[in-house]
């Protein structure tokens, strides 16, 4: 089934980080802060981060706080919103730097964005969604500052997302769908409410997303996409039901997905690459223990080292 | 005001550059700040370029005006992704107290095009949320016409289920969703969308007041389809915290018999079998014998309890979950059949 080319994926995120006067760049602009994520963690896993400049990174990500309301947007000058924050948050960590940030004016941002019934909007527009339950108790446990938000009445929010073949959508009643599942089961988990998931049920509806070509789709009758490599993977590692799917039939599709000649991973065999996609790709390797990858944490998605160095210290 | 003219011209080659426009020309255009030290030099280039500059300087204005919401129209119009863009359009929109129905046009347009956008959909859900329940037909003619084209889109159904709960509108979502399983009986988006009528409509009575018929539906839908997941899960749905009258409909016990003669997957007609018997099922001598005749290696004594020889054939017969039949079979409760 071929190797992971790890020092050619290493090279198409840096050309990626550094591209100019490309068409794609241009649309991801106010994506910014979430494709870097991607990069440097995929960077981290591979063991590489060190061949960027920390400094030159953080000082960027600092660049695109809104200093009034404390949240992060996609890039310098663009508006707040959770998903950014948590990938703000997420670069600082992977470089030890939170003593840059104020912290309690980026967890009072994330928490402001509660509603009553215990969701999240993921900016001031009131957009809810079990995606931003996820950015928000992720942002503030990674700043140790879950005391925040009513965590009782976030989690009863995520348990009535929940639905009747054990997964999880966006709003009650919403679909299944892997990647809604990930942020409610990573939610739950990180805020030690997994008693709510039906361990069982829940996956064997994930381990039923694995398809004959040994890829994860993210709901019934969809195609397989290596993106599902981490949602379902994640969920099936934080329920304990990992084993339930034929795992090396898995890193088979993942490895079959990358580019040899140019680096970087597809959603698919022979389409083309992206950083979303490289990150997922190497993310599930990394859940199903490749060699050679540092592993990953399910919840946070984060190294597992820079996981242990936030809550138990160095 | 038109916002989507300026972007209709551009489409048919006669655009003019913001900076030659008579109306643009006391703005001085703002470049993307790169930060202190630019880790990711992005070089703008052409009309893309220029549009984001302008609008830079409007939204660093923080200028409401009819030029300004036009702006935000091109700039979505070849950025559609773009959240600042559509989230300073809004503040616009509600400084100037436009008419909302035109707004609504132009999302139909923009929407037409980028129907996997959260910010389109987003937008749209405010616009309906301001129009208030007058609106909701036309969202689910909307939707109706985004899930003609992809019956899966996500966003089309959670915007739909809102319209429903926020501005109502139930009154044909019952047909509709039988409609789009008689297009697709594999379509699962349609199967939760059933769920959440039968459960929440509030003219049908609920699903204690539904289960009946809809069993009767669903076990259609397998018989034609036995290897779709969908309505077997759905089905189960059904009696959701209701084991007793799971366990004492023979409804099921006759699907799970009726499906395992036949040559189709069986997979998920055992998988049922094996709850109901985890649950307490006593099974007939029928029901024992399709199962026996089905053991893969005959030649061993069959002393083992039926649950226990399900999952044996199971992990023959799904090999790619071996390990979850197989771990079924090491946790059957200690006193079935
Ligand atoms: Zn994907």
């Amino acid at each position: 089934m071929g190797e992971l080319e790890a020092e050619k994926h290493v090279q198409y995120i840096l050309s990626v980080e550094k591209r100019k006067d490309d068409f794609e760049s241009l649309l991801m602009e106010h994506l910014r802060i979430n494709g870097a994520y991607w990069g440097l963690t995929t960077l981290d896993l591979l063991r590489k981060i060190e061949a960027v400049d920390s400094d030159e990174v953080v000082s960027w990500v600092m660049s695109c706080q809104d200093q009034d309301c404390g949240g992060f947007g996609g890039n310098v000058g663009h508006d707040a919103h959770l998903h950014y924050t948590l990938s703000a948050v997420q670069i600082l960590l992977l470089f030890d730097r939170l003593d840059i940030l104020d912290i309690d004016k980026v967890s009072d941002y994330v928490a402001g964005l509660q509603n009553e019934d215990g969701s999240f909007s993921g900016d001031i527009w009131g957009e809810v969604d079990t995606r931003f339950s996820y950015c928000a108790i992720c942002c503030l446990s990674l700043l140790h500052r879950l005391d925040k938000i009513n965590a009782e009445k976030a989690v009863d929010y995520i348990v009535s997302c929940k639905n009747l073949d054990g997964g999880f959508g966006s709003i009650p009643g919403g679909e299944s769908h892997s990647g809604q599942i990930f942020c409610c089961v990573g939610a739950l988990a990180i805020t030690g409410s997994l008693h709510h998931v039906d361990r069982d049920l829940l996956g064997w509806w994930l381990c039923e997303r694995q398809c004959k070509d040994g890829g994860l789709n993210g709901r019934p009758e969809k195609l397989a996409d290596v993106c599902y490599s981490w949602w379902v993977l994640s969920s099936l590692t934080m329920i304990d039901r990992v084993h339930w799917i034929d795992r090396e039939k898995l890193a088979a599709f993942i490895l079959n997905c990358q580019d040899r000649e140019n680096g970087g991973i597809s959603d698919r065999p022979d389409n083309a690459v992206d950083v979303f996609h490289t990150y997922f790709g190497v993310a599930g390797l990394s859940l199903l223990e490749y060699p050679g990858l540092k592993p990953i944490d399910p919840a946070y998605a984060l190294p597992v080292d820079v996981v242990n160095r936030i809550f138990f210290g160095k | 005001m038109s916002s989507s003219s300026s972007s209709d011209d551009e489409l048919g080659g006669a655009r003019i550059p913001i900076g030659q426009r008579p109306e643009w020309s006391d703005v001085r255009p703002v470049p993307q700040d790169e930060g202190p030290r630019p880790v990711v030099a992005i070089a703008y280039s052409g009309e893309f370029r220029e549009t984001m500059d302008y609008f830079r300087a409007v939204y660093l204005a923080g200028e409401r005006s009819p030029r300004a919401l036009d702006l935000t129209g091109e700039a979505i119009e070849m950025n559609p992704g773009n959240y600042t863009i559509w989230h300073f359009r809004r503040l616009v929109l509600e400084a100037l107290n436009v008419d909302l129905l035109k707004e609504r046009e132009f999302v139909d347009h923009t929407a037409s095009h980028n129907s996997k956008n959260y910010q389109i959909w987003h937008h749209r859900r405010w616009l309906a949320e301001k129009l208030g329940p007058e609106a909701a037909n036309r969202e689910h003619e909307f939707t109706r016409s985004v899930l003609a084209l992809d019956a899966k889109n996500y966003h089309a159904w959670s915007h739909r289920q809102w319209v429903l709960q926020a501005l109502g509108g139930w009154e044909n979502e019952l047909d509709y969703c039988h409609q789009l399983l008689e297009d697709d009986i594999f379509n699962n988006s349609a199967w939760n969308q059933r769920y959440f009528v039968i459960t929440k409509s509030p003219l049908l009575g609920g699903l204690q007041a539904m289960r009946d018929s809809e069993v009767d539906y669903t076990i259609e839908a397998i018989l034609a389809n036995p290897q779709n997941e969908s309505p077997w899960r759905y089905l189960r749905g059904l009696y959701k915290g209701e084991t007793n009258l799971l366990l004492n409909d023979n409804r099921l016990t006759d699907l799970c018999l009726k499906v395992l003669k036949t040559d189709c997957s069986r997979v998920l007609a055992l998988s049922l079998l094996l709850d109901l018997l985890c649950n307490g099922l006593q099974p007939s001598e029928e029901l024992k014998e399709v199962v026996e005749s089905m053991r893969h290696d005959r030649s061993e004594p069959s002393n083992a309890n039926l649950a226990a020889v399900i999952c044996s054939i199971l992990e023959a017969m799904d090999p790619m979950r071996l390990n979850y039949w197989a771990w079924r079979r090491s946790n059957l409760p200690s006193e079935i059949c």
